[in-house]
């Protein structure tokens, strides 16, 4: 049984009350005194060469404080890329530079090009409304097979077939990898479309920039799931200012799923024009901003081909992927569909060869970066849709033939061809939980109900895999990052004894408040209720990375075990002083510092106290205070995996798709609270239906968002999903991170997308609908409707 | 421009407030009266983080005009708990962790009081087609589903035990 409040108790989170009664504090809830409002004049082409811009008219609109173009930030730095990727040739990857506000060209619609800062809203809106912009529309580059293909039409002029990389993973395999398909007895080849989405966090991005003239100080209060790294590059690489002059403060954040990681120029904007007129300056987007501007998800294009022997057996695996990465290079837009996307094409799988091409291509549309899951969805379902096919070809059952060759528990630490090292993992158990959980047995009698009611049932799973806990800084390093990936806390024991720890993770619904304080009662054997939370704020918490990538608890919760096992240390050092005993005799356990072999005890309040009051210290050798800092590098990542069934009603007449249930059977090492990782499961399966079934970025020929409201972007809604099953008590522990813990964050939507099309592409085969292979996502009633017919 | 002068009830309290023709219900209440609580998720009455009760009926406040509240009756999440005492749905929002990020969740919260205001025993299906017009990105609706009907339960037996 958990301790109560500690490590696997389901304890309620902290957070709610203030945001069910309305007292939550997101960006758009600040208002500062004299705070003045911004609205940002966006392309409305795809592509375009600016002639002119004309401000005169609208500078003597009323109320208007300022307008800044592109020009005016043109010699500020660029926003950078967080990667270096090398091409297979050895060459360099092409990074443009991504200005605040663009300048001399236009290169996607909702590309902002200039600020208008006013008294009121409507004042900046209206004055936007009479600056006249004289742009040339340049012809657009949208589709990635025609960019790559048609070297005259470049989105950046410099940039010769808009390819940013030609990558190869690991290019000394290739040859091998080739070898093996030529002598391989079966091939099965699939073409596929990652579909692009839109990541639409519920709270639109917002930003308020104020600027002190009076001590040169700038702060920020922005959406952000990581302020120090905004920080840094504002900082640093944007607008030149001393990191110590400028605080970011990420307040309640509504919502991320990686859109709100980068670093975006609307945020130097609001600084520079809060400088310029000495008065805060807030902005917040609208959903159609959102829209155009947020950094889109996924959108691969992408050949997979699985060899296989007789019996099923994987023998190589090799793919070929166009990859968008929009108009310009967002943060992580270059690891995405690399490190994050080519080292997980093992799977879970024995796969002994495998080979794996990404090209990165420019477009005039939205930056593309990473998205829940990142680059993993991608791999698993590439993979897992490559895996069903291949069942379907040889005529062997998709679950036994992923059995075969499902990766077994006796073979770990495990190293795959790509490059990871799994650590642990037991991949027959979470599929035989899967089995029983899901009732597998009884779906024909399920089916037969269906089928009595016209409609078309079917199951389908996948197995998936993902690398969480981002990630050892000496690897990454290696591999083109430009950043360290350690993560940060700060355990500072007050003089009463309660205790503040600032991290440098950020929760923007992930519950973090709840569960870091549920570890820190465990570890310290204090209340729960004791423990405060800090983050989002620069000026309060250590230099960490921040929250994508399921690495909060795995890294960051790694750094507050390091940190406390610093106070621990220190504390024997405060009691073996108070006790008057050696330092060596002294235990700690559940809050208490004892003396080896006497009755002498101390509560851990009590050395708090002390080290406060240290009226009798030997200062020589003991120093006040109770506070410690750590840095947590991790030296490996963390392999979460698990298994997913999916079961789907299909209406013949009208080809929609209906979700019948969905179940998981997930490993994610030691789990901190079961009730807060429920539900992240919930949210990411969610996430993935509506990638499989509902969700897709659709641009035009000219380069114009077509799903750009709720009205045109198929969002899940509470009558599209059904309830879910899920399980996490499959659990092999992370063997290289103190909590054991793997993360949970972005399982469900890795595992899902295949499981749903797999199971529609079942429904339509047990219909006899036999030549359909594959339907692109997502399966909307038109898409199956019309696979159907042929 | 000119300014219109609104009266209303706010959550059971007397609200007089002065607005533009062009101002929202949604911008009145949290620009002039300080009730953050109903979000702009959307601006388009699709994603229902505004969502507020005008005259017993649940609307998005951002497709209401501050001037069309003069005389109406308001209740906002605001409003919901009493004093410390939260509502049963707020309580069984946290007991099923209802919620994720938060920003939805005021909305939701109004949508579901309204609902059991108007069904006192709703059906699984009849709160997931109520709730459809609000969305939720981050927990897949599950949890919330579930502690609506718990919800509505528990104020079942209440009113019954009454």
């Amino acid at each position: 049984m958990p301790k109560d409040g500690g490590i696997g108790a389901s304890t309620k989170r902290r957070e709610d009350v203030r945001f069910l009664t309305g007292k939550g504090r997101y960006t758009a809830d600040i208002t500062l005194r004299g705070q003045t409002y911004a609205w940002f004049l966006r392309s409305e082409v795809a592509h375009g060469k600016i002639n002119s811009i004309n401000t005169t008219a609208a500078k003597a609109m009323p109320g208007v404080l300022a307008i800044m173009t592109g020009e005016d930030f043109a010699k500020m730095g660029g926003n950078p890329a967080g990667w270096l990727i090398q091409s297979r040739g050895g060459e360099t990857m092409k990074e443009p530079k991504r200005p605040v506000l663009a300048h001399g060209k236009v290169r996607h619609v909702g590309d902002a090009y200039a600020i208008v800062v006013a008294e009121t809203l409507e004042q900046a809106r209206d004055a936007a409304t009479a600056i006249e912009a004289d742009i040339t529309e340049l012809p657009a580059v949208v589709d990635m097979a025609k960019a790559v293909a048609n070297p005259a039409n470049r989105v950046h002029d410099e940039i010769e077939n808009n390819v940013c990389f030609d990558w190869g993973w690991i290019e000394d395999n290739r040859a091998a990898v080739d070898a093996a398909f030529k002598a391989a007895p079966h091939v099965t080849t699939l073409e596929l479309v990652n579909n692009r989405l839109a990541p639409n966090a519920m709270e639109p991005r917002a930003s308020i920039g104020d600027y002190d003239s009076g001590t040169g100080d700038y702060k920020l209060y922005t959406t952000s799931q990581n302020p120090h790294l905004s920080r840094l590059l504002i900082a640093a690489f944007v607008m030149g200012i001393p990191e110590n002059k400028l605080t970011v403060i990420a307040p309640d954040v509504g919502g991320g799923f990686g859109s709100k990681i980068y670093h975006y120029g609307e945020e130097a904007a609001v600084l520079a024009a809060s400088k310029a007129i000495n008065r805060p300056v807030k902005w917040v987007a609208d959903r159609s901003e959102s829209f155009l501007s947020d950094a889109h998800g996924r959108d691969h294009v992408t050949k997979i081909e699985l060899a296989l022997d007789k019996n099923g057996t994987f023998l190589a695996l090799r793919t070929e992927t166009l990859a968008n990465v929009g108009a310009y290079l967002s943060n992580f837009a270059t690891v995405t569909p690399t490190f994050l996307h080519g080292t997980l094409m093992a799977g879970p799988y024995k796969t002994p060869l495998v080979y794996v091409n990404v090209k990165a291509v420019f477009t005039n549309t939205a930056p593309v970066d990473a998205y829940r899951g990142a680059g993993r969805p991608e791999a698993t379902y590439s993979i897992e849709r490559v895996v069903d096919k291949a069942a379907r070809e040889l005529g062997l059952d998709p679950w036994e033939l992923r059995r075969r060759n499902l990766i077994t528990k006796d073979m770990f630490p495990y190293t795959t061809p790509v490059g990871l090292a799994y650590d642990t993992g037991n991949y027959q158990a979470t599929l035989d939980k899967l089995i029983e959980i899901s009732d597998k047995k009884g779906f024909e009698k399920r089916a037969a109900e269906s089928a009595k009611k016209g409609k078309l049932r079917g199951l389908g799973l996948s197995t998936w895999i993902e690398a969480c806990g981002i990630a050892p800084s000496n690897l990454v390093g290696q591999l083109g990052a430009r950043v360290g990936l350690y993560d940060a806390a700060t355990v500072r024991v007050n003089a009463t004894g309660n205790i503040s720890v600032m991290v440098g993770a950020h929760s923007h619904g992930q519950g973090h408040e709840t569960v870091f304080a549920q570890i820190v009662s465990d570890k310290l054997g204090v209340p729960a209720s004791s423990v405060e939370i800090v983050h989002g704020d620069t000026s309060k918490i250590p230099f960490g990375m921040g929250t994508y990538g399921s690495r909060s608890l795995a890294v960051c919760g790694s750094a507050m075990i390091k940190a406390m096992d610093k106070i621990i240390a220190k504390g024997k050092k405060i009691a073996a002083h108070m006790l008057e005993a050696p330092e060596a005799d002294i235990d700690f356990d559940d809050g208490a510092f004892m003396a080896k072999g006497t009755n002498k005890k101390l509560t851990f309040g009590e050395v708090a106290f002390s080290a406060y009051v240290p009226h009798n210290y030997p200062l020589a050798t003991l120093e006040p205070g109770l506070e410690e800092t750590a840095f947590y590098d991790p030296a490996n990542f963390t392999y979460p995996a698990g298994a997913y069934a999916c079961e789907v009603e299909v209406d013949p007449g009208t080809g929609r798709v209906e979700i019948a249930s969905f179940t998981c059977a997930d490993d994610f090492g030691t789990v901190m609270n079961p009730m807060i990782v429920r539900g992240q499961v919930h949210g990411g399966v969610a996430q993935g239906i509506g990638q499989a079934l509902l969700e897709q970025a659709v641009y035009d020929n000219n380069g114009q968002l077509l799903s750009g409201s709720y009205m045109d972007y198929a969002m899940p809604r509470a009558d599209d999903l059904p309830n879910f099953t899920v399980d996490h008590s499959c659990v092999t522990p992370c063997t290289h991170n103190p909590l054991g813990a793997k993360g949970c964050g972005e399982a469900g939507a890795i595992g899902s997308p295949p499981a749903v099309v797999n199971a529609v592409i079942d429904a339509l085969h047990r219909a006899g609908h036999t030549h359909i292979a594959h339907i692109d996502m997502p399966l909307t009633p038109s898409r199956v409707w019309s696979a159907m017919q042929k | 421009m000119s300014k219109i002068t609104v009266s209303a009830t706010v959550n059971g309290d007397a609200a007089d407030f002065v607005c533009d023709a062009t101002e929202t219900l949604l911008d009145v209440l949290r620009d002039r009266l300080g009730l953050t609580g109903a979000k702009e998720g959307c601006g388009t009455g699709d994603c229902g983080a505004c969502s507020v009760i005008l005259n017993d009926r649940l609307v998005c406040a951002c497709l209401v005009l501050g001037a069309e509240a003069q005389g109406a009756k308001i209740e906002t999440v605001e409003g919901l708990a009493n004093g410390e005492t939260l509502h049963p749905l707020q309580r069984k929002f946290i007991e099923h962790a209802a919620l994720q990020c938060g920003v939805c969740t005021p909305g939701f919260l109004v949508a579901a009081k309204s609902l059991i205001d108007h069904n006192p025993d709703p059906t699984e299906e009849q709160v997931r087609y109520w709730l459809a017009g609000n969305l939720c990105r981050c927990t897949g609706y599950d949890k919330i589903v579930r502690a609506v009907l718990d919800a509505a339960a528990e104020m079942r037996e209440a009113n019954h035990a009454a």
